[in-house]
């Protein structure tokens, strides 16, 4: 049976096909609909989660391959790192649609969890497979540094 | 101040229980007597007149002064959910904290829902003041009558009613049952705060949906969860109008999960919002079904748009721009004189069908009530989905309810709502919820293609430089083709988007449009064919100002001349200026200029093109077009860089922007961002192509929209502060980027851009 643990809590998937790409375990047996379809490819970022603490593509990834290890997606994204995101994300005024800033989230938060001193261009690679449509890029570099530099204040002080 | 907080989004059954919880509702209608006060049950207040506007439906106070304000255009990223409840609640003197926002059904009650064509703004500013100033005046009226005093003695301000002589103050919730029992006052008595008192309107007010957009809680088309819903996949012929021969359903059923195989109806042209057929494979989730999809393995007769191949669209394209069209619009004789004097230049121009791709894919969920149908769906036209579902049914549009979610984007895709008819189709035909996904790649190959288009240009100079005689021909797969197949001829309403109302001021002007074939249903895309014809305008102007060794910016302003108003006797009865009267919205090539003259000291042009000319390796240029569209007016300064391997880059792109009034001016802001990074996306590899009438690309690896690092680094947006009557702003920012990026290619390496996309095209200097 498939056992995964999603956002600090353990949940068991008895009917569930273990290679069923983690996307659609979470949407469509768990309804945890934050985490978003958009090509099914891993080629623009909208399902990015979190497991262990690194992003993958959720459309790519079979179930079965998060067993024993721990999942955290948009609607469990926490912590300081994330917090500072999402005040500079409000601040910036940064999603039109929103549909693809989840998946920016997520992929900003390990960037900058990971290089806290991350340059703009590092940041630009970190957050080159997510598209969106609606062209909030630059916004979301603004965001990024905003956040960045609150993390960095805060460290210091 | 402090920041104002954003505005609950409540769903209509909270709303609902909220209302029943005893509180009285205040209801309005401008139109006759009807006043309404009572235990609400629903916002969809009886109505007599099916057609009428009824303000009564936009809002509803309750006794503890909650106010709900009800959207009714779709929310696809415009935050146009968040500025029309704006305009209301300033011209109500509401205080905003007080606010939730419903998002309304489908109802013909509110007027047009059809949030395309940048207009709704122009369309609903006044009346969601109507709507706001009526009830002030009633809760003010209201007010006066429990004090016994002079109504003219009281003032609303911020959700109370104030008496001035002595300070007494009544809450808004405290008056709404009194104000229930006013005559509503006529519509032309209202009186409309002035600019200086405004609250709200022009303030940067937090969208309805950050905070669910940020936690993942946003509820988009595809997050609907039914009790026993299937969902489907839905294998569509790769041909427009082709029909299934043959498929492994057993197969498919085999697929752990998939529970039936549906085979949809075929449908026949003109294919309009028609479900496109096919065969749909229903599971108990998204994986199974997809797997299930793959295993049938269907076969399929093609049928007569086989024979579409872009490479001989094109070339016939190419040959209607190369011989006489259809004349739309004309000014003395600019053949004779073409002819005469010689061609000085000529030119043609040529961009291909393009596909919306919204982030989020056509979807919609479906199932049977008692008396109909209810749907769920991401849509652009909630009212034209319910005639479309009820006409696939064979129902009525009031057994339709169609309840709109978020839009995951929408660029004119999701004003077509054939993905809620086949839902419809599939919960009639199983009798279950289902749900139905499209993949990236059922969107990439079976969308509404903005149309492909050819355009050429030829012109005459005089002693001056500038055309003594213009002609311009354009010929694109017309929108009239999915209502008509026999459409082969643009329509005015297209031709007036960018082609018509040329701007500049020849004396000696030809518009002629030639016929196309088109092979695929033919949609609006964000500008539509304001995206072409900007390009053909604009770089046109530009080789002009190259052949004159002029400074580009100056040319465009000698080719625009002394401010004028294009009247109708110009352009044409046809000329439709985007719905709106040219009197309140005149064609102004005044402000045209301006917003010109502003990029170039914003953008700091002759400076920059100074400094940027001659570079080499890497070569740097800067390029400029200006275009007004949806009655908005906008200038680009692009900037590229072109490496010695060819790879472009775009540094800094300057846009000025005249739209009128600005209601919300951080969104407007936001939606011209969002225009020049699709605008970069489709000059830079945006193409839908096509051989034996299948679409050859499939997913963001073939159809390429644009990622972080190819958009510009910097965008720079200034909006003129204006008190003109507000224009679009959705689309009116991206028709000048294409060319003043193809401009500033021709700057910076001499290589002039006639074909979209780029991707493909050799960028180095010869
Ligand atoms: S849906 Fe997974 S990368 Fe696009
Ligand atoms: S905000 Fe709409 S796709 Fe990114």
């Amino acid at each position: 049976m498939l056992r995964l643990r999603i956002n600090g809590e353990d949940r068991e998937l008895p009917e569930a096909d273990p290679q069923t790409p983690l996307l659609w375990i979470l949407r469509d047996h768990l309804a945890m609909t934050g985490t978003r379809y958009g090509c099914g490819k891993g080629l623009c970022g909208a399902c990015t989660i979190h497991l262990d603490g690194n992003p993958i593509r959720a459309c790519l990834t079979p179930a079965a391959a998060a067993e024993g290890k721990e999942l955290t997606t948009i609607e469990g994204l926490g912590g300081a790192v994330a917090s500072a995101l999402r005040q500079a994300w409000t601040e910036q005024r940064v999603p039109q649609c929103g549909f693809c800033q989840g998946g920016q989230l997520m992929s900003a938060e390990h960037h900058l969890r990971t290089n806290p001193q991350a340059t703009e261009q590092a940041q630009h690679g970190a957050m080159s497979g997510n598209l969106c449509r609606c062209g909030t890029y630059t916004r979301i570099d603004a965001a990024m540094k905003q956040a960045q530099t609150a993390l960095n204040q805060e460290e210091n002080s | 101040m402090s920041q104002p907080r954003n505005p609950r989004l409540v769903d209509r059954r909270t709303f609902l229980r909220q209302s029943l919880a005893g509180s009285l509702t205040l209801g309005f209608s401008l139109h006759g007597s009807h006043l309404l006060a009572r235990a609400t049950t629903d916002l969809d207040l009886d109505f007599q007149d099916e057609g009428a506007w009824s303000p009564d439906l936009f809002l509803s106070l309750a006794s503890d002064g909650q106010l709900t304000i009800v959207s009714h255009r779709s929310e696809m990223g415009t935050g146009i959910g968040t500025a029309l409840p704006m305009v209301l609640a300033d011209e109500m003197e509401a205080d905003w904290e007080r606010v939730q926002i419903v998002q309304g059904d489908a109802d013909r009650r509110y007027g047009s829902q059809n949030t395309d064509g940048s207009r709704s703004i122009r369309n609903f500013y006044h009346r969601m003041r109507e709507a706001g100033a009526l009830a002030r005046t009633m809760l003010v009226t209201a007010a006066a009558e429990r004090w016994q005093v002079a109504a003219d003695s009281c003032h609303a301000e911020k959700h109370e009613v104030v008496h001035k002589p002595t300070g007494k103050r009544l809450a808004y919730g405290e008056l709404a049952a009194v104000a229930a029992t006013q005559a509503p006052p006529e519509a032309d008595s209202l009186q409309l705060k002035p600019a200086s008192a405004r609250r709200y309107v022009g303030k940067d007010i937090p969208i309805r949906d950050m905070d669910a957009i940020l936690h993942g809680r946003a509820q988009f088309g595809l997050d609907i969860r039914l009790p026993d819903m299937l969902v489907a996949v839905i294998a569509r012929p790769p041909v427009l109008g082709g029909k299934p021969l043959e498929w492994q359903e057993s197969a498919a059923l085999k697929v752990s999960g998939v529970k039936q195989v549906v085979a949809m109806p075929t449908p026949s042209a003109p294919f309009m919002y028609q479900a496109l057929g096919g065969i749909a494979v229903l599971a108990k989730d998204t994986w199974s079904a997809m797997r299930g999809r793959e295993a049938l393995a269907c076969t399929w007769e093609d049928g007569e748009h086989a024979v579409f191949d872009s490479e001989k669209q094109q070339e016939e394209l190419r040959a209607n721009v190369a011989k006489p069209g259809r004349k739309v619009r004309r000014k003395g004789d600019a053949e004779s004189l073409l002819k005469e004097d010689g061609e000085h230049l000529q030119a043609n121009y040529e961009a291909p069908h393009l596909a919306h791709a919204p982030m989020e894919t056509p979807c919609a969920t479906a199932r049977m009530t008692e008396d109909g149908v209810e749907v769920w769906m991401p849509t652009q036209a909630p009212q034209s989905a319910q005639q479309a579902i009820a006409g696939a049914l064979n129902l009525t549009p009031q057994q339709v309810t169609v309840h709109v979610t978020l839009l995951g984007g929408g660029f004119g895709r999701k004003s077509k709502p054939d993905y809620g008819v086949e839902a419809a189709l599939l919960a009639q035909e199983t009798g279950k919820p289902v749900q139905v996904l499209w993949t990236r790649e059922d969107d990439i190959r079976h969308g509404y293609y903005h149309a492909a288009s050819a355009m050429s240009f030829a012109a005459s100079l005089g002693e001056d430089g500038l055309p003594t005689a213009w002609r311009q021909r354009s010929a694109f797969t017309p929108i009239g083709f999915t209502f008509n197949p026999a459409a082969r001829d643009g329509s005015d309403g297209e031709l007036g988007l960018g082609f018509t109302d040329m701007p500049f001021d020849v004396p000696n002007l030809s518009v002629e449009n030639g016929p196309s074939t088109p092979h695929v249903r033919i949609g609006w895309l964000r500008s539509v064919c304001n995206v072409f014809h900007a390009f053909g305008v604009s770089s046109f102007a530009d080789e002009l100002a190259a052949a004159n060794e002029a400074d580009p910016q100056e040319y465009l302003l000698r080719l625009i001349g002394e401010g004028r108003h294009l009247g109708i006797d110009e352009l044409g009865a046809g000329y439709g200026n985007y719905g709106s009267p040219l009197d309140q919205y005149p064609v102004d090539t005044g402000r045209l200029a301006d917003v010109l003259r502003e990029v170039g000291k914003r953008g700091d042009w002759s400076r920059r093109r100074q400094e940027l000319q001659g570079s080499s390796n890497p070569w740097r240029g800067l390029g400029i077009a200006a275009h007004r569209s949806f009655l908005g007016y906008v200038a680009n300064i692009v900037e590229v860089e072109i490496s010695s391997s060819g790879a472009l880059k775009i540094p800094r792109v300057d846009v000025v922007a005249d739209c009128g009034l600005l209601i919300h001016p951080d969104r407007v802001r936001a939606q011209m961002e969002g225009a020049v990074v699709f605008g970069t996306s489709l000059a830079r590899s945006g193409a839908i192509s096509a051989q034996e009438g299948r679409i050859v690309e499939g997913n963001f690896d073939t159809y390429r929209i644009a990622r972080n690092m190819e958009t510009p680094a910097q965008i720079h947006v200034h909006l003129v502060p204006s008190e003109a009557p507000p224009s679009g702003v959705g689309e009116t920012g991206v028709p000048p980027f294409a060319p003043a990026l193809c401009n500033a290619i021709f700057a910076a390496t001499g290589k002039r851009i006639r074909r979209l996309p780029l991707q493909g095209q050799d960028l180095k200097p010869a």
